[in-house]
């Protein structure tokens, strides 16, 4: 069939809303009787409750109810769980000390902002000003908040149970005697001590819930700035309040961004679905934008040692990286699985290496729950690697493209090729990774780049250019697969198309949708395959009563497994229509051929179009014996594999000498995330993602004090990019489709972040070796002080 | 309580309020124009971003008292009278300026402002006026392209008119 709409920059149908100010997110829904909710906060980071008074508070006008952890602890509501089991190497389970809505007296605080108790009252202000008046006497307690110190000797504990702070220990890849002695033999080894620095997700929407409990329908309603309505439920009913599932409805309404940090079931959302329940009327809470750089979960923060052996002409002979990851406090929902199943499992890059062996630990500290972040562990494989490969060319005085070159896996196609098996267990699906190197070289026009390199360093100008070539695992994933390592849920999605008498289409998808655009990608999908116009598809999502089930958005999953399912279910819908529409034209199925919204008896021009089929299936007075009525099919997609997109980012920048300043000056990204349905929607997911990416390596990082303060919690001291530090972006792209799904998509929402850090460290890098300052590496970000510094040693 | 009178896109308000109410939650609790977004407390996100008597502010900066007596243009009231769009929002949609929609708002009413007063800029230009307004989805790419089309669109729709 024809595509009209795949492969189109369809402009999105969701944008009128947005544009006039009609987006509707958490925050702007008012309901009747609705009450607001502001949190009691541990000032300290690690710190015991010793009392609370509320006898002030709960005299300040306006005030509802106040509930604290005692109350909770009462209920026997235990906290929040994790959503995936690591095991220790030994076999043993993870340490998994609960994560409770309020900490109880006699209790501590574990990060700062930890709540102790919450203060529901008419108005916010009114709220916020009876939370000040309740009383907490702490005893402020020693803290840890760097991963490496925390398993050190004497370091503070922030639980009982999980002596030296470690949560797991974990391995993977070849055996470490083998790896040991690859590395011994290698005729140079590139070694690299560094930090992959914590960040702050920032979506500019704060996270915000609205919990409403109808007594009169025994039902409960959570409004919630999530990326994932279905999961949150299952999270909530299951394993925190042991509500009835078919009682309570999820809505993730229009929400403003997430990056990761709205995947996870967060205490506050429970909090307010419970305490709904008690004062029988609506609650809402919204975070300050402080609570937000406090209390939504980080990213990254890994202190890594890594070493790359190589053989007397440049062949990577063996990799060995040691690595502790800060978890954070408490164990978040995807916690576990970013620094083992989605980082480790990436060290292959796109590498023959035949030898690699990861070491990591996962430390619990001081600090808020490290979890998935734009990339979650892809970008600090990519990190270690491409720092790894552009070092180790300038250490041998080989080309950094060359050198990438003669190391990379051969191109395979997955179909009339096998897939590629790496030594750290994931299959590759397909891959041509000369093929965007090669677009990258051209478009930079390397050929000129190092004379001019030379003149500028002649002239006191230190230029520089950093390569990256990436591959990752995205699509996720397969449900037996991430079963096996320790997921305790499935990770398949769910859709639905629902064919209307008259044949328009609702699609109800349990994807969600936080600014990628579904509502016009999904319908440009289903419009073609039906071959219908676009406007009769409405896409449906974000709301638990609507859509059967859903593992929601994050990963760069939506497409690849929520529009498998969707192309599932309208392939259901197809075969049945076949079937009245065999009827209707009296003919054989298989005499007809569908294209163009109708049925078509082959080689004639007799047709009964989609419209009809559909009105038939519902007024079904003339129609198949044995056939049910209806037009309507949900589907389930399990997919069979990650999916892996692979690309090739440059960045050229420019140090001034004198301050150490780096300005980028160019950004190029040549990515392949298989086929593209609607390129312009692609690229802003690539613009997006490097814009985070280059904001690691030059800006941004989470700065805690050796007591625990953040210190720069806020956006006049957190420098997250703005539109005067980047470029224009240069793209261009490959496209190798997924040979394992049926839209031969992989997915784009976190190849920009995935590829982009290592390529502007890279290039700092290499301006620095050009002028005579040969540095391995500058900690992140690469601020003008650090640079400068770096260039006076 | 003090009473304050206003002129929000093109309708006179009249309310009692708290001294200590921004002037934003006042648009957003008290008039529920819930285009006008809050993306953080220290006025540096922009989200917030309203015209008050033809510039643009943020309205988390300033109390509602200190808005009495003023006119103010929200992004619900910033298409022409007679238009459907304004030629920004028409920029946005057109040029993916776009994702998730949530600093949108304030960022169209920043570079309505600066288009007033620059409406022939360069990029570099573009990028300056909007450092104020922090966007976390699009790495500001198609946001330069968007506020570019709107530019080009202004100066054709003038030559139209003149």
């Amino acid at each position: 069939m024809s595509n009209k709409y795949i492969g189109q920059s369809v402009r999105r149908t969701e944008d009128k809303r947005y544009i006039t100010g009609k987006g509707r997110y958490t925050d702007d829904i008012k309901l009747v009787g609705m009450t607001h909710a502001s949190f009691v906060r541990s000032p300290y980071a690690h710190a015991r409750v010793i009392s609370i008074d509320l006898s002030a508070a709960q005299n300040m006008p306006g005030v509802v109810a106040i509930f604290t952890g005692d109350d909770i602890k009462a209920t026997g509501i235990v906290g929040v769980p994790t959503g995936w089991q690591v095991n220790f190497k030994n076999g043993d389970t993870m340490k998994e000390p609960p994560h409770p809505l309020l900490i109880a007296t006699g209790s501590t605080s574990k990060h700062i902002g930890d709540p102790v108790a919450v203060v529901i009252a008419e108005t916010y202000a009114a709220a916020v000003d009876a939370s000040e008046a309740v009383e907490v006497e702490w005893e402020e307690l020693d803290a840890v908040t760097d991963p490496f110190k925390a398993a050190q000797e004497g370091a503070a504990l922030v639980h009982a149970d999980a002596p030296g702070n470690l949560a797991f220990d974990w391995e993977l890849g070849n055996p470490l005697s083998e790896v040991d002695e690859a590395i011994a033999q290698s005729a140079h080894v590139t070694s690299l001590e560094f930090v992959n620095q914590r960040m702050i997700p920032n979506a500019i929407e704060p996270r915000a819930y609205i919990g409403h409990y109808e007594e009169h329908i025994d039902k409960y309603t959570l409004y919630t700035s999530t990326q994932n309505p279905h999961l949150i439920r299952l999270l909530m009913c299951a394993f925190v309040l042991g509500l009835p599932e078919h009682k309570v409805r999820v809505l993730g309404p229009d929400v403003g961004g997430g990056f990761g940090s709205k995947i996870f079931h967060y205490t506050e959302e429970a909090l307010v679905t419970w305490a709904s329940k008690q004062i029988n009327r609506p609650i809402k809470w919204t975070e300050t934008r402080s609570e937000a750089f406090m209390l939504d979960a980080h990213g990254r923060d890994h202190v890594t040692k890594a070493e790359m052996g190589f053989d007397a002409d440049g062949n990577v002979q063996a990799l060995r990286i040691k690595t502790y990851a800060n978890l954070g406090a408490y164990l978040s929902t995807f916690a576990p699985a970013v620094p083992t199943y989605l980082h480790g499992t990436l060290l292959q890059g796109l590498y023959t290496t035949p030898k690699i062996h990861i070491d990591l630990c996962g430390m619990f500290t001081h600090t808020v729950a490290v979890d998935a972040y734009r990339g979650a562990g892809r970008p600090e494989a990519t990190y270690l690697l491409e720092r790894l490969m552009d070092l180790a060319a300038l250490e041998m005085g080989k080309d950094p493209v060359q050198l990438r070159k003669q190391n990379f896996i051969p191109a395979f196609n997955g179909v009339s090729e096998p897939g590629y098996q790496t030594q750290v267990a994931l299959q590759y699906d397909s891959g041509n990774y000369q093929g965007v190197l090669d677009r990258g070289v051209e478009m930079l026009g390397y050929e000129n780049f190092r004379q001019m390199q030379r003149e500028a360093a002649q002239n006191g100008k230190l230029l520089g250019v950093g390569f990256s070539t990436y591959v990752e695992a995205c699509g996720i994933a397969p449900s037996a697969v991430v079963g096996a390592l320790g997921a305790r849920a499935g990770l398949y999605e769910s859709a639905q198309v629902r064919v209307q008498p008259t044949g328009k289409v609702s699609v109800y998808s349990g994807s969600h949708s936080h600014g990628q655009g579904h509502e016009t990608t999904f319908a440009q999908v289903v419009a073609d395959k039906l071959g219908i116009p676009m406007e009769d598809v409405d896409i449906i999502h974000g709301d638990s009563d609507a859509v059967a089930f859903g593992m929601g958005t994050y990963g760069s999953r939506s497409l690849a497994v929520g529009g498998s399912a969707i192309v599932k279910s309208i392939e259901k819908v197809l075969e049945k229509g076949a079937k009245i529409a065999a009827h209707k034209l009296e003919c054989a199925e298989g005499d007809l051929e569908y294209a163009e919204g109708k049925w078509t008896v082959k080689g004639t021009d007799q047709s009964v179009s989609f419209g009809d089929v559909a009105l038939t299936a519902y007024v079904p007075h003339v129609y198949p014996q044995g056939l049910e009525p209806g037009l309507d099919f949900s589907s389930f997609y399990d997919p069979a594999n990650f999916t892996y997109p692979f690309g090739c980012h440059i960045a050229v920048v420019e140090v001034d000498t004198e301050t150490g300043k780096v300005t980028l000056k160019r950004f190029i990204a040549v990515d392949d995330v298989g086929n593209v349905v609607n390129p312009m929607i692609v690229d802003g997911q690539i613009h997006g993602g490097l814009a985070q990416g280059i904001g690691q390596a030059l800006l941004e990082g989470a700065i805690y004090d050796e007591n625990g303060q953040l210190i720069n919690g806020s956006y006049m001291d957190y420098a997250m990019p703005r539109a005067d530090d980047l470029p224009m972006f240069e793209l261009d792209r490959q496209e190798t489709p997924c040979p394992h799904n049926p839209l031969g998509v992989k997915g784009a929402g976190e190849a920009g972040c995935i590829g982009s850090t290592p390529a502007v460290v890279n290039a700092v890098i290499d301006a620095l070796w050009s002028g005579g300052h040969p540095v391995k590496d500058i900690r992140m970000p690469l601020t003008p002080e650090r640079v400068w510094r770096a260039m006076q040693s | 309580m003090a009473k304050i009178t206003v002129k929000v896109n093109g309708k006179v308000y009249s309310h009692e309020v708290e001294p200590r109410l921004l002037l934003a939650h006042y648009l957003r609790e008290v008039l529920s124009l819930t285009g006008t977004h809050i993306g953080c407390d220290t006025s540096s996100c922009g989200s917030c971003t309203i015209h008050l008597d033809g510039q643009s502010v943020k309205s988390c900066s300033m109390l509602a008292v200190q808005a009495d007596g003023c006119e103010i243009t929200t992004i619900e009231g910033l298409a022409p009278s007679g238009s459907e769009l304004h030629p920004l929002q028409e920029g946005f949609k057109e040029c993916h300026g776009l994702q998730c929609g949530f600093c949108t708002t304030g960022m169209i009413m920043s570079a309505a402002d600066f288009l007033q007063s620059n409406p022939d800029p360069s990029e570099e230009q573009i990028r300056h006026a909007l450092e104020g307004n922090f966007c976390r989805c699009t790495g500001y790419h198609n946001i330069v392209k968007s506020v570019q089309w709107a530019a080009q669109k202004m100066k054709e729709d003038k030559a139209v008119t003149a």
